[in-house]
């Protein structure tokens, strides 16, 4: 008989999973496994809630099994590591991202796209090389190769830096493999929520002209205001985006639902770049004239390698970049869930795992 | 009242147009304009029949300014030259290509994309900078600024060279502008026709392997024995396609059918790049997760600037690339224009103008 999940594993675990695609999350006792030579096992104290979680519990992309612990914006400090282990010692903070494995032999690994190769194991809800089911970050302990770790730097807070992990890779990854990164250029960001919003920083920092592109007139002020965008276009609005055609080098396209791209390809000048991060599920329509006609193109992009995403947080540490979040207790996770689908957080929930998660309540 | 097309301009001129959405050409009389102090005027030899000819003809874009006279891969001779025209002489070799004017200030036409300039204009179907209507080289006489006239190469056919003034320069920009020249990679030519076969001949020329993604399985043998493609795949079957997934660099896909790009997005690797070039009057369905999965981007292209088309043309002549032709006459452009709507050309109609085009 197989082993039930409190005793699969030598140390006990406890977090809050989905039982069925209702994604109701509720406490959940399991195991995780012992330190091995090259794992380090942290205490999570906060863990971001991203939007791929949401999609996971519902099962929105038919692959989830259940039960399913989300959580790939994972912060903690060290508890134990393995003997082999070199970068991290016990106290450190650190971070867990969207991926706890990969084959290391292939291109992909030798590159640094661990994130792209064909064995890449996810954080939650897939089988680790020992066949078992990943659980992610809504849990009171993460143990994970030491090679799919983060340093966060010490000025960095860790709640606010939590969503950076995912939310800050997903976007920081494509401003600078698509060249949109570069001082004066003018690059869009599409959708203002937990992708948007950091995207708007990174490339604030990085000395980009930031136009925010939007549905939602009332998120103009923050826009401008607080996260620093240069201005504001409200895209069902067709006289300001034909005002503002042939003004973007690039655009950072964060929007999941789907949504027209001819008024996206049309803001673009001759030869940019519409880079999406979102995933519709569903293929959207590309008009291939705009596209010829301006040499322009359309690319994707997802999460980011760990060399790249350590030097992503550096690059938040060093310009005081973090994300905007509403810290909640882990009992308010299911709230959390439905006021995400209706997008009513700025801009990120972050759980307080280390306050709030304990295993009698 | 507006003049006549045979009053507009003081050189006459005799060509075939469409008069109407039936697409029919027929015997249309009309004028050029003066040879200007920069401008050239050329004798047309030969004129290549792009499918683009056929899509404007009938109006099936919605742009069409009847009376037609298409025709934008043209091989002549200079026959006159205005008094600042310094590239050229009486008696050379030109081309001209898809453009013949833009505006020369903006920041395309200063870095050589004068066909990205918003006020480009058309070798026909455009209107020039004294308003008057483009008329291309279905045609016995053209007069061009000599900015947009390229010098054609000695060693390269007249006849079969036209065909490179669009379709080659079409295919070979964005290979070079999108990084698809890396000897040892592997290119995948979507679509066997006028384009499609250039760029199976430039891919091969820039060292790469190459692979034809045909709908028709008939044209394998032609592609792999007579063009030199490395391989043949069927897109219509699905476990051949299945079995090349994530096997391709680049796709070049000339295709102007509207066509699923799924599966095309399927064959290439990681940070592979899907290069549009056919143009399709619909929009296509672009599956987004595959390409935020594998980093895969898709990108349009149109033509190529003046300079580019030159070095196309100049390494075209240095790898003997030319086009597959059938030769017609002038008064055969009816049946050759039905063939074309068929596919029914290996793989450019190129019109003898000089020997065929009788008053």
């Amino acid at each position: 008989m197989a082993k039930s999940r409190e005793v699969e594993k030598p140390n006990k675990a406890f977090g809050w999973a989905a039982r069925d695609s209702s994604g109701v999350l509720s406490p959940f006792s399991f195991s995780r496994r012992a330190t091995g030579e090259k794992d380090v096992r942290f205490k999570v104290i906060y863990c971001g809630v991203c939007h791929s979680d949401l999609h996971a519990v519902k099962n929105d992309w038919g692959t989830s099994t259940y039960p399913l612990i989300p959580g790939h914006e994972i912060v903690g400090e060290v508890t134990e590591v393995g003997s082999k282990v070199q970068k991290f010692k016990v106290g450190d903070k650190v971070g867990v991202g969207g991926m706890v494995g990969a084959c290391h032999s292939c291109d992909n690994c030798a590159n640094n796209l661990e994130n792209y190769c064909s064995k890449m194991i996810l954080t939650y809800g897939v089988k680790y090389y020992d066949g078992t089911i990943t659980y992610g970050g809504y849990s009171d302990t993460m143990v994970s190769d030491e090679h799919f770790v983060i340093h966060i730097p010490d000025n960095l807070p860790l709640d606010a830096s939590a969503p950076l992990l995912c939310a800050g890779i997903t976007v920081y990854s494509p401003l600078r493999f698509y060249g949109l990164d570069k001082p004066g250029m003018h690059v869009g960001v599409v959708g203002l929520g937990g992708l948007g919003h950091v995207a708007v920083k990174f490339a604030k920092a990085m000395g980009v002209k930031v136009t925010v592109i939007s549905t939602s007139p009332n998120k103009k002020k923050e826009a401008l205001e607080h996260l620093g965008a240069n201005s504001f276009l409200v895209s069902k609005d067709q006289d300001q985006m034909q005002a503002a055609e042939g003004t973007l080098d690039g655009i950072i396209d964060t929007v999941s639902a789907q949504h027209p791209l001819l008024p996206l390809i049309g803001l673009l000048k001759t030869q940019g770049k519409l880079v999406v991060v979102g995933a519709p599920e569903k293929p959207l329509e590309l008009p291939v004239l705009p596209l010829l006609m301006g040499r322009k193109l359309l690319g994707g992009s997802c999460a980011g390698g760990m060399k790249e995403t350590q030097e992503m947080i550096d690059f938040a540490a060093k310009h005081n970049i973090i994300a905007d979040i509403e810290i909640i207790p882990i009992h308010y996770v299911n709230t959390a869930m439905e006021r995400l689908v209706k997008t009513d957080v700025r801009y990120r929930f972050v759980i307080d795992i280390g306050n709030t998660l304990k295993s009698s309540s | 009242m507006a003049k006549s097309p045979e009053e507009e301009h003081p050189q006459k001129a005799f060509g075939w147009a469409a008069k109407d959405s039936s697409g029919l050409l027929s015997p249309f009389h009309f004028s050029r304009r003066e040879t200007g102090d920069g401008d050239v005027t050329i004798k047309i030899l030969y004129c290549g029949i792009c499918h683009s000819d056929l899509h404007n003809v009938k109006n099936e874009w919605g742009f069409t300014m009847y009376p037609v006279v298409p025709g934008h891969e043209i091989v002549g001779t200079v026959t006159k030259t205005g008094k600042n025209v310094k590239k050229f002489k009486v008696g050379d070799r030109v081309g001209v290509g898809v453009l013949v004017d833009s505006c020369k200030r903006c920041e395309s036409c200063q870095q050589d994309l004068e066909n990205y300039c918003p006020q480009m204009v058309l070798t026909y179907n455009s209107y020039s900078q004294d308003g008057t209507k483009t008329f291309g080289g279905y045609s016995d006489i053209v007069v061009v600024d000599e900015h947009y006239v390229l010098r054609f190469p000695e060693n390269l056919p007249p006849d079969a060279g036209a065909p490179l003034l669009c379709a080659g320069i079409t295919v070979y920009s964005p290979m070079k502008y999108y990084g698809m020249t890396e000897p040892g990679k592997h290119l995948g030519v979507a679509g066997l026709g006028g384009l499609g076969h250039v760029a199976v001949k430039i891919g091969k020329a820039f060292g790469l392997k190459v692979t034809v993604i045909s709908t028709s399985p008939k044209k394998e043998d032609e592609a792999i024995n007579r063009l030199g493609a490395d391989s043949f795949l069927v897109s219509s079957d699905p476990a051949k396609m299945k079995a090349a997934i994530n096997t391709l660099d680049y796709i070049i896909d000339t295709v102007s059918a509207v066509h699923p790009l799924a599966p095309l997005i399927s064959l290439l690797k990681l940070n592979g790049k899907l290069i549009t070039v056919g143009l399709p009057e619909k929009p296509l369905e672009l599956p987004i997760f595959p390409l935020v999965l594998g980093r895969k981007l898709v990108g349009g292209s149109d033509v190529g600037g003046i300079k580019e088309t030159q070095e196309m043309l100049d390494f075209c002549a240095e790898h003997g690339i030319a086009s597959d032709i059938e030769l017609i006459k002038m008064g055969d452009i009816n049946m050759a224009m039905e063939r074309l709507a068929k596919s029914d050309v290996k793989y450019r109609f190129v019109i003898d103008v000089a020997n065929s085009l009788s008053q």
